[in-house]
């Protein structure tokens, strides 16, 4: 039976496996590779999508287990807070090699979404799922912090 | 990669570079985009091999450095937009194709990325392909307009002949401007007159990769792509002894099992199939000549070892008899694991094979080596195989590997499934992990002899680990009289002021494969060295800044940086109870960096890195923005290393697999950093890897600051005494 939810808006059903995990099923079959491949255990945010608004590690959840709900990715991500995002994002030259950082937009937008005015504390505790090999943290976080303020004004 | 051979003694192949890329300017019409170019007036035109114009005034920049979150697309096409006068809102920059003959990096006399080389190897040549190609723009606007050339000038993408008021953007010009004939003699700015050089211009990548459209390997998409994952044995060197694929060969999805010199792949229609197919293989493993020792037997080994005189890489004065005559005696040991790179990116590559011969897309960061191993592997010939070098999701090394053994597996795999699907071979995290090509494990024995004064008249330094060069077509370059270079660099380049001074390499064997990993042979000798040099601080109850002030009166540049981050950190100034600072200097790939850490300790001994601050010089600063980000990257990744770092063996198998047992710096243990660049008008130099070094020592000093204990090894501990 298909699998059927929305992607960035949009409804999709594929006849595959239930058992692939949801980054594949989105990279491989429906052909978007935004979102990246790291570990495949929930250890590095890579794959994070968003599950009705919630960030998740696609690695790791089975496609099968989203039925009728909405997913986005970063080809998706559209609105206020993303847009602050992004644009603190490139104005503080936050990526370096590039591949983490579909995963960290991802999450620094839900973390946002929820909260206007993170402290250090609260980025902590939400961007720790997500690592950088290239270890661009000290502009993750000045970034995330100037799109709060962004957003606020 | 090494800071051993300095581009500054590589004046002969240099100039034989340059006057091969002086050469080929003229040959415009053999590069990219050439063959477009003849055909219609709408394509971008090339002016030399390192840039294109498009009709709209866009110019992409060819970078011969892959961008593997270095900056060099960015660094480089800064060079070259400086000269040219370009519109930097109009510059953009793609990998160069893989042709050592136009893009070779001239350290190494072949095309590859490495070594911290990208922009200092690059400097002269794209100013003067950046000047080259602006007087070709200016010629032919002189010729349209029919006026003296002098009396053109050229200012952000636009040409104007200001007596007439005329003017022309750069894409109304470049037809007409590749039909001239390149200047031989072009006159370069005064650097006084940059103006994007030394200026923090935006990364031409920022935007890409912040939305995700940046291209990877892993995001390549071909018609009839499939995709491999290889089953590699467990222990380095074994072989396959059975193989039963009866269940892989079931798993839907599955198109084939071969295999291949490195163990068993298994080609299926994406990641999900292949991934089941590798789960479902039967294979029996043959470990006769494989390595099956662990790490622990190994490390024992070394130690022994080190009890022995190894070869000598450097002999100033008579070190054993000054230890013998000393007034005391300081001795210590240290020891290295082996560490993965664990580039973001796992390893990936994607091949096609056809009967003109191969093509690969790949963050690859040795294409002429990539290109002659895979020749190999095929009986072609190395022209014959095309590199479509794409963004790398980090390397550190990794991707360098003179091997090829990425790009040779994905090859091996293509050819032995046959027929005409592109192959695209991606390796998961756990391949990563447990793949090998690790920085070698080392163990360092020191020896200071200080006179009835106090002071440091003798240092005896032992090094015993595998050699990265040996073994390898560099070994010829590298190693001499038995001393590869990249073990020993950062010990035998001591720049402190000692008389008596003994630096001696054991090289072992091991059937672990090593490989550099950023910084190379200072990831260790920093540590040892300026740990060392700290316990001898201790010893004679002097404060670390003021001797390595002593030790370093002759070294301007060392003294610098240490100065400039001792100021700027604060140093001598009060810290809270339970804080402590530490520092470390050196020097690496031509570059000087000091770092300050400033660490705190809990009553319950955890303890975290506060803050760092890095001073460095690397000549003029071509982007101080990506200078500082580099820097805070290496302190990143280096602090990943001296709190969790080590890849483990018990017979022959690696312990660890992914990021929960091979942990990585997460955002909540990343110090605040500051990084400060010293001014100069020296050529530049690298700065992609000379910001680690210092971090572990210093953090490891500070640590030693707060409570008294000494700190041998690396990683660090958990927990460490209350002062
Ligand atoms: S790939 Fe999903 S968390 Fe790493
Ligand atoms: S930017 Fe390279 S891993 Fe984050």
């Amino acid at each position: 039976m298909p699998i059927t939810f929305t992607l960035n808006g949009k409804p999709v059903s594929l006849d595959i496996d239930p058992d692939m995990p949801l980054l594949w099923a989105i990279r491989d079959e429906v052909g978007l590779t935004g979102s990246k491949f790291g570990c495949g255990m929930a250890q590095c945010g890579a794959c994070t999508m968003h599950v009705d608004g919630e960030p998740v590690r696609a690695c790791s959840m089975p496609v099968g287990s989203i039925e009728g709900q909405r997913v986005t990715t970063i080809e998706g991500l559209q609105g206020k807070v993303a847009q602050a995002v992004q644009a603190a994002w490139v104005k503080h030259e936050v990526a370096q090699c590039g591949y983490c950082q579909s995963g960290q937009v991802m999450s620094a937008v839900a973390l946002l979404s929820g909260n206007r005015k993170p402290t250090d504390a609260d980025i902590d505790q939400a961007m720790n799922g997500n690592l950088c090999r290239c270890a661009t943290y000290v502009r993750i976080r000045a970034a995330i912090h100037d799109a709060a303020k962004t957003m606020r004004a | 990669m090494t800071a051993q051979q300095p581009i500054q003694t590589s004046r002969r192949r240099f100039l034989q570079g340059a006057s091969a890329a002086a050469g080929l300017l003229v040959g415009f019409h053999i590069v990219p985009g050439g063959k477009a170019l003849a055909a219609t007036a709408k394509a971008p035109v090339a002016l030399n091999a390192f840039l294109r114009i498009a009709p709209d005034g866009i110019v992409t920049i060819y970078s011969k450095h892959v961008e593997m979150g270095q900056g060099s697309y960015t660094g480089l096409a800064t060079i070259l937009a400086e000269e040219l006068d370009a519109d930097w809102s109009k510059v953009r920059a793609t990998g160069a194709p893989a042709d050592a003959k136009l893009y070779a990096n001239l350290a190494f006399g072949m095309q590859g990325t490495g070594g911290s080389t990208a922009i200092a190897n690059s400097y002269d040549q794209l100013r003067q392909a950046g000047a080259t190609a602006r007087a070709m723009l200016v010629q032919a606007a002189a010729e349209i307009w029919k006026v003296p050339a002098a009396e053109i000038s050229v200012a952000k993408g636009v040409v104007t002949h200001g007596p007439s008021g005329r003017k022309a953007g750069f894409g109304e010009l470049a037809e007409r401007a590749a039909q001239q004939t390149p200047p031989a003699n072009v006159q370069l700015k005064d650097p006084t007159r940059f103006s994007l050089i030394g200026k923090q211009v935006q990364r031409l990548d920022a935007r890409a990769k912040a939305n995700g459209t940046a291209e990877f390997t892993i995001d390549v998409k071909l018609p009839g792509m499939l995709t491999a994952l290889l089953a590699r044995p467990p222990r380095f060197g074994g072989k396959v002894k059975s193989l039963d694929a009866t269940a892989a060969k079931a798993v839907p999805g599955v198109m084939g099992v071969v295999q291949v010199p490195g163990g068993v792949a298994v080609i299926a229609k994406g990641f999900w199939a292949a991934n089941k197919g590798r789960e479902a293989l039967q294979v029996e493993w043959d470990f006769s000549n494989a390595e099956n020792r662990g790490s622990e037997e190994i490390l024992t080994a070394y130690r022994a070892l080190a009890q022995q005189p190894g070869r000598p890489a450097r002999r100033d004065g008579d070190a054993d008899t000054a230890l013998a005559k000393a007034a005391k005696r300081i001795e210590a040991s240290y020891d290295f694991p082996y560490l993965a790179h664990a580039p973001m990116e796992p390893l990936d590559c994607v091949v096609q094979l056809s009967p003109a011969g191969c093509e690969i897309w790949a963050g690859d960061q040795f294409q002429t080596v990539d290109q002659a191993n895979t020749a190999h592997v095929l009986g072609i010939k190395p022209e014959q195989v095309k590199i479509n070098t794409l963004f790398a999701g980090g390397s550190f090394g990794r991707r360098a590997n003179m091997q090829s053994d990425f790009v040779v597996e994905a090859v091996q795999i293509a050819k032995a499934f046959g027929g005409n699907a592109p192959i695209r071979l991606l390796w998961t995290r756990e391949d990563d992990i447990r793949g090998g090509y690790y920085r070698p494990l080392y163990h360092h024995r020191l020896a200071a002899a200080l006179d009835d004064k106090g002071e440091l008249v003798g240092w005896q330094h032992r090094i015993v680990g595998q050699s990265i060069m040996g073994g390898t077509a560099m070994e010829a370059v590298m190693v001499k009289d038995g001393i590869d270079a990249t073990s020993v660099e950062g010990a035998s380049n001591l720049p402190y002021a000692i008389p008596n001074l003994a630096v001696e390499l054991h090289t072992t064997k091991a059937g672990i494969p090593v490989l550099w990993w950023r910084s190379v042979g200072s990831t260790h000798t920093a540590f040892a060295t300026e740990l060392f040099l700290d316990e001898v601080a201790a010893t004679t109850k002097q404060d670390p800044l003021t001797l390595r002030r002593k030790l370093l009166a002759k070294h301007p540049r060392h003294l610098g940086v240490l100065n400039l981050a001792a100021e700027k950190a604060g140093w001598g100034k009060p810290l809270p109870k339970g804080w402590g600072r530490g520092i470390a200097v050196h020097e690496s790939f031509n570059s000087f960096v000091a770092e300050v850490a400033e660490i705190s300790v809990q009553p319950d001994g955890s303890w975290r890195v506060e803050r760092v601050v890095a001073a460095v010089d690397c000549g003029r600063a071509i982007n101080p923005g990506i200078i500082r980000a580099q820097v805070e990257g290496a302190i990143g990744y280096g602090l990943s290393a001296a709190l969790y770092g080590a890849i483990t063996l018990e017979n022959g198998e690696v312990q660890q697999s992914n990021f929960h047992d091979y942990e990585s710096l997460r955002i909540d243990r990343m110090p605040k950093v500051e990084v400060h660049i010293v001014p100069s008008t020296e050529k530049p130099t690298g700065i992609g890897e000379p910001g680690l070094p210092p971090i572990a020592p210093a953090v490891a000093s500070a640590l030693m600051a707060v409570t008294g204990q000494r700190f041998r090894s690396l990683p660090l501990p958990d927990k460490v005494k209350q002062a």
